[in-house]
Parts: structure tokens; sequence; C-alpha cells
């Protein structure tokens, strides 16, 4: 049975990539990454591959035929976003607004909307180490990453016994949601500062909403000030790892290398923490999407 | 001539709402009888987005010709300007002195939005 796992965290900066990274290079079992950070994807800075096959990715807007359009409003009437208006009988799309959903299109009396095609990412698909490695990148200008994520986590999962690791753009707004729904586990990456501490409360709030199991890391465990076993403790969610500041961690990270790859106290704790990551995914249901 | 005032309340004697898209009310007032109505724009102030798109739309269909409010967005200033509908930002205080601010030729119209989408939010 195939298993996800999200690597996240509220704040930035706090070690998801990093992490994403060096999870997927110590895994042996089949393992896909997909980067869903797409409006600014890291990990193949660090995987440093190039990708076999680059795909464009569309999403759907309306077009108003404006000879067959009687200007019913009917469009404007079921747009939940409020993303087409009607002055003088014409239909006027806000783009940027409009969530794709084709409700206007499968409403419209007079059949007068088509939906058509619009280019706002590419798909990067890549292989690493004889692993799956997959990423996407948002136009520039584009506003929503939303459907990119939930196209490249529909398409590019692995389906057969095996993993999919999922590196999350930061936050516990749309994106980061889209990009955790419905995994196997939540692995959160804190930092004991003020800011840590207030950025895993709202993610692991993000998580139960969304009723997912969680588990954090806690990254430069040594450095800081907050509390992040108490945060964890009463929100019943274990931690997984603790990694303490190190320098020789640091300058490997700041030369762009697998850290795990050149510091083997670092790589067995990545071991370590995969093993408790399996533990835990293999005790949740099957994905559900 | 109709003209339509962001208004926090629903009478003249409230404060101008400064804010377009997110504006509590608007009152639309017909500048030759004297007589106003107010709308009660409460629902579509507190959505998630296209909430300028939305107000846009009932001036639009409220057919009135100017808007007098204190800041406008772009999506709201794409709606109005399609519409030909003319905006005068900058109106505070009472919305009976900014109607008369208005008669005045107080308030001019502006040919581009003067604040950033979201501005309502905060």
């Amino acid at each position: 049975m195939s298993k996800t796992i999200a690597i996240a965290s509220g704040k930035g900066g706090t070690g998801k990539t990093t992490f994403a990274v060096n999870l997927f290079a110590v895994v042996d079992e089949p393992v896909t990454l997909i980067d869903c950070d797409v409006e600014e994807p890291n990990c193949h800075l660090f995987l440093q591959t190039e990708p076999e096959k680059t795909e464009r990715f569309s999403v759907l807007l309306p077009e108003v035929n404006f000879d067959k359009c009687t200007g019913c409003r009917r469009c404007a009437e079921v747009c939940r976003y409020n993303a087409m208006v009607v002055i003088d009988k014409k239909p006027m799309l806000f783009e940027e607004l409009c969530h794709n959903c084709g409700g206007c299109a499968r409403q419209c009396p007079q059949e007068a909307i088509k939906e058509v095609p619009k280019e706002v990412a590419t798909i990067n698909i890549a292989t690493w180490r004889d692993k799956k490695f997959v990423y996407g990148l948002l136009d520039i200008g584009q506003a929503r990453s939303s459907p990119v994520i939930d196209y490249l986590r529909k398409n590019f999962s692995n389906t057969d016994d095996g993993y999919t690791l999922i590196d999350c753009p930061p936050g516990t707004a749309c994106p980061a949601v889209e990009s955790v729904r419905g995994v196997d586990l939540l692995v959160l990456i804190t930092e004991p500062t003020p800011f840590g501490i207030n950025d895993l409360e709202l993610a692991i709030k993000m998580g139960k909403a969304l009723g997912l199991k969680q588990a954090v890391i806690v990254n430069r465990a040594d450095l800081g000030a907050g509390d992040v076993k108490a945060l964890c403790e009463r929100y019943d969610v274990p931690i997984i790892g603790e990694i303490g500041f190190d320098k020789e961690i640091a300058k490997a990270y700041s030369q762009g290398k697998i850290i795990s790859d050149v510091i083997e106290s670092f790589r067995n704790i990545c071991e370590g923490i995969w093993q408790r990551i399996c533990e835990l995914a293999s005790e949740t249901e099957e994905i559900k999407q | 001539m109709k003209v339509a005032i962001t208004s926090t309340g629903a009478g003249l004697s409230s404060e101008v709402d400064p804010r377009f898209g997110r504006a509590a009310y608007f009152i639309i007032y017909d500048t030759d009888s004297g007589e106003f109505e107010a709308i009660d724009n409460s629902e579509n102030a507190a959505g998630a987005g296209g909430v300028g798109v939305k107000s846009g739309q009932l001036m639009v269909d409220k057919g009135v010709e100017w808007v007098i409010t204190g800041s406008v967005g772009p999506n709201a200033f794409q709606v109005l300007s399609s519409a030909g509908i003319k905006i005068a930002p900058g109106a505070s205080g009472k919305v009976a002195d900014a109607i008369e601010d208005f008669k005045a030729g107080k308030l001019s119209e502006t040919s581009s939005a003067t604040a950033k989408s979201h501005t309502g939010l905060q």
C-alpha cells in the first residue's frame, strides 16, 4: 500500500526542503519526491538533476461567445468567486479571481461559454539516483498555485507499494492545505524560537482541522528559547527527531550539498526519523482523496 | 443624477466608509430629488475575494453615475470604469457632507485605482 508523507511547517526557513531532500536520499524503498512549493521550488537545487521531461500545465478559463450570449447574468450569479460581472448585458471575466470550476460554462442556458486552456506553470519530471523527482514552477504573474499542486499530487504520487514525499510551501493558507490534504502523515519541521513556536501551533491547528496524523521534527533544537515540547504535549503530537545546531551541517547546507551524503551522524538521524515516519504512516488508513 | 456614497451606516448622518468594495453600506442618492436608498453590503463585505468586483456590479445594476468613496481598488476600478461610472475618491466625514463637497466640486474624478488589492481587509 502506498503512503504519502508531507513535510511542512508554518514558518519558512525551518528546514522543510533540507529534510525532504535528505529523507528522499536515505530511503531504500521506492519513493517519489514532489516539490509542491511551486512558487519557489528548491529541492532541485540540492539534487542538481536536469529534468528528463517538462510539460506545460494549463487551467481552464471561460470564454464567452458574444453571438450566443443574451446577457442573462446566470454566469455571474453562479460564480462564488465573483470572477464574472455583466455590464450592458456583456459578461466580463476577472481571470485572477476565476477558480476554473467551469460552473459558469455548465450553467449557461445559451451554451455561450466554453472553457479554454491557459498555461500557468511548468512541470519538471526528473530521476535522481533511480528515484522519481517532480517539481512544478508557477509562471511569473500567476496568482494561484493550488491547481498546480493538485495536478502534481494526482499525477505523480506513487501508486504502487512505496512512498510519496511532498515538500510543502510554508504557511497555512490554500497552497499549504492543498499540499497536505489527505496525507498519511504530516511531518512539521520547527525551530525552538518564538516565531517557530507560533507558526508551529498554526500548522498543527491546520493539520487537526484536516484530520491528519502529525509528527514534529525540531531543527536547531539547542538554539532559541521556545518550548516545543510543551506545545507538542498540549496538542498530543509526537516529536520524532531533534537535531542540534551543527556548524558542519550548516556549512554543507550553505554549499548546497546533500548533507546525509557528507555527514554520517546526520544520515543516521535521518534514517532514524524515516523509520519513525514509516511506523506512524503505517498506522493510518489508506489515503483519502 | 444618481450617485453612490460608501457609508458605515444606513443614513446621511453616518460616516463615509473609506473602503469601496468592503463598504458596510451604499447610500444611493438622487442629486435632483434629494431622495436616497441605503443598501446593506455587509454580506458581500465579509466575502473572501472578488468583493470589489461584486460591489462594482451592484453600482452598475443600480445605474449610478458617480461613486463617492475613500479609495477604490484595481478590480473595482475596472468594473466601474468599464461601465462608464465615474469615481470620486478622497471623501471623508459624514455622508451628507461628502454629498455637499461633491456638489461643490471639491471631489474630483480619478482616472486610476487609488488603493491596492485587498486594502479593505487591513
